[in-house]
């Protein structure tokens, strides 16, 4: 009895979250891109959105996998500068304990709290000061800016459970500061960041409104700013409009599935650990 | 964007940090020092240039009193600011109960729930625009969208054009926003849950007490603080959340469901006046700042941490 109750409960909640998943998928499939229609089903079925997409044969997709370019790049590009200015600044404050080192743990704390779309207006007009709108690195610096917070407490967190007598060891060696970052810390340090990575990764390739505002050429933007533009076009092939979400929307699910275990064990670290 | 996946890790009280003494000999000199200033400088240039020339720039931009005036003259505005409050507090709270109670539901160990766990997290990996999108593609048709055409076939009932009244509108918003963080706040109650040790149930069970009496006594008061934080971090995120508005209902019907965060965009795109979109942002933060504050207090208190 309490097995059925939970499994009825089961089915709701599979229903909840999988209905605007198979409208997408339902939608992409259509082959007349009609959403105005009884069906539950499309009665025709057909791959062929997805490869109007990826051949980039509809001119509202001419720059496809240019964009698609676009955003690995500045997912790329967010990771790597996330990883290592979140790493070197945590070094220095947890491990060398540079003074008032707290104060920078401080603001980053204040800057995770603040949410960045309060930021974006003034962002995008500092940005066209500094002479870099339409450019992708100004996108890359706003993601750099809002991963890099959660990633030095993450890094301050996870560094506790390194001795700090390794440290210790490889100074009496003789070993600089740079040596001790380089092959003690960051080996030591690898799920921490394998887990930061992924989030400053998937954070990137989440974020829709700096990318808006800062992208503007078809050339420059990224698939989720080409993905709205759809929105405001008269004609709208929505099979398109879905083929392209689904595809643009399958790295980071495939990348999250694959690190599963060590995102989980990164984002809630301290809670296995106990 | 702060939303997109960070989780809260929850800490259990663990034995106090060890006193500092060797490695870098408890003060730093001459080549160390440089050194570890000069790892801060990224960090540090980063917040300067991207953060706090930021947010003095909006404060020197939204800093003419005319602006509030004009913003409350705009009946846009005031509705978006009910729609604000209401966005926040209906999605928060929402979603906030319904993952206590599911992190609970997940606690069971059964192969087929851990199965179902796995499905359940999807909509948190999915990007944001393409999930909004679809929810927009399923509300917008009428009257044939899927959610139409499945109350159609299963009921017998024709729905309602989703977007053309403010509440339902609304609603479709609040219910994307759920949709897409109910998972990240189940996966961190479920890990709050989890740390609780089980010799307290089995205690419990011992002195015969019910399902009622052990959620009641044990649970919630050892849950009540990554709550109570996750809550807050929730609702800060929320605020900023403009998503959901813009690509689910769009505003429509004629910003009948617009929140201040997407009138601030309209406010300095379309209508081309940052200053007051920036002042309508800025207007939000009496209810913000008490939230940070309160946030920032429970974090340096507690071990648990972002």
């Amino acid at each position: 009895m309490k097995e059925a109750a939970a499994l009825a409960f089961a089915v709701v909640l599979l229903a909840w979250t999988l209905t605007p998943i198979y409208n997408m998928v339902m939608v992409s499939l259509d082959s007349k891109g009609d959403v105005f229609s009884n069906d539950i089903w499309p009665p025709h079925p057909s791959l062929d959105s997805f490869w109007i997409v990826l051949s980039e044969g509809y001119w509202y997709l001419q720059y496809f996998w240019q964009q698609f370019g676009n955003s690995i790049y500045i997912g790329a590009a967010t990771t790597f500068l996330t990883l290592l200015i979140g790493s070197l600044a945590s070094f220095s404050i947890g491990r060398m304990r540079l003074k008032h080192g707290w104060l920078v743990s401080n603001a980053a704390l204040l800057t995770y709290a603040i949410p960045a779309s309060f930021l974006a207006i003034p962002f995008y007009s500092i940005m066209l000061k500094y002479g870099l709108a339409n450019n992708l690195w100004s996108v890359i610096f706003a993601e750099v800016t809002f991963a890099t917070p959660y990633a030095i407490f993450i890094f301050q967190q996870y560094a506790v459970s390194i001795p700090i007598e390794l440290d210790d060891a490889a100074r009496i060696d003789g070993a600089s500061p740079v040596q001790v970052y380089l092959r003690i810390y960051l080996p030591l340090m690898a799920p921490a960041l394998v887990a930061v990575g992924t989030y400053a990764l998937l954070l990137a390739w989440n974020e829709y409104l700096y990318q808006f505002m800062l992208l503007s050429s078809k050339q420059s933007m990224t698939v989720p700013v080409a993905l709205a533009q759809f929105l405001n076009s008269d004609e709208a092939p929505w099979n398109y409009m879905m083929a392209t979400a689904i595809i643009y929307a399958i790295p980071p699910v495939a990348i999250y599935y694959a690190f599963r275990r060590r995102m989980t064990a990164g984002l809630t670290m301290g809670g296995v650990k106990g | 964007m702060n939303g997109s996946s960070g989780v809260l890790a929850v800490r259990r009280p663990i034995a106090p940090e060890r006193p500092w003494l060797p490695a870098w000999r408890g003060h730093l000199h001459g080549s160390d020092l440089t050194c570890s200033i000069l790892f801060v400088v990224p960090y540090a240039a980063l917040l300067v240039a991207f953060v706090i020339y930021p947010i003095g720039y909006a404060l020197w931009m939204g800093s003419d009193p005319a602006l509030y005036a004009e913003l409350l003259s705009d009946p846009r505005y005031v509705r978006a600011a009910v729609n604000t409050v209401l966005f926040v507090g209906l999605a928060v709270n929402l979603q906030m109960i319904l993952a206590l109670l599911l992190s609970g539901f997940f606690m069971r160990r059964r192969r087929w729930i851990r199965a179902l766990l796995v499905i359940y997290i999807l909509p948190w990996t999915l990007p944001a625009v393409p999930a909004y999108l679809s929810f927009h593609w399923m509300f917008v048709a009428y009257p044939q969208g899927l959610p139409n055409n499945l109350l159609e076939s299963l009921f017998g009932i024709e729905g309602p054009f989703w977007f053309d009244q403010r509440w339902l509108a609304l609603a479709c918003d609040i219910a994307a926003n759920v949709w897409k963080w109910m998972p990240l706040w189940t996966l961190v109650l479920l890990g709050g849950r989890m740390s609780i040790p089980q010799d307290l149930y089995d205690a419990a069970d011992v002195d015969g007490a019910s399902l009622y009496q052990r959620f009641a006594y044990i649970t919630v008061p050892l849950l009540a603080n990554l709550y109570l934080i996750s809550t807050l971090v929730s609702t800060i995120w929320t605020f900023g959340d403009y998503a959901p508005v813009l690509f689910v209902s769009g505003g429509s019907p004629a910003f009948g469901s617009t929140v201040v965060s997407t009138l601030g965009f309209h406010y300095a795109l379309d209508y081309g006046n940052p200053p007051l979109g920036v002042a309508a942002g800025l207007s939000i933060l009496p209810l913000l700042i008490p939230a940070v504050i309160f946030l920032m207090h429970r974090l340096k208190s507690t071990e648990v941490q972002l």
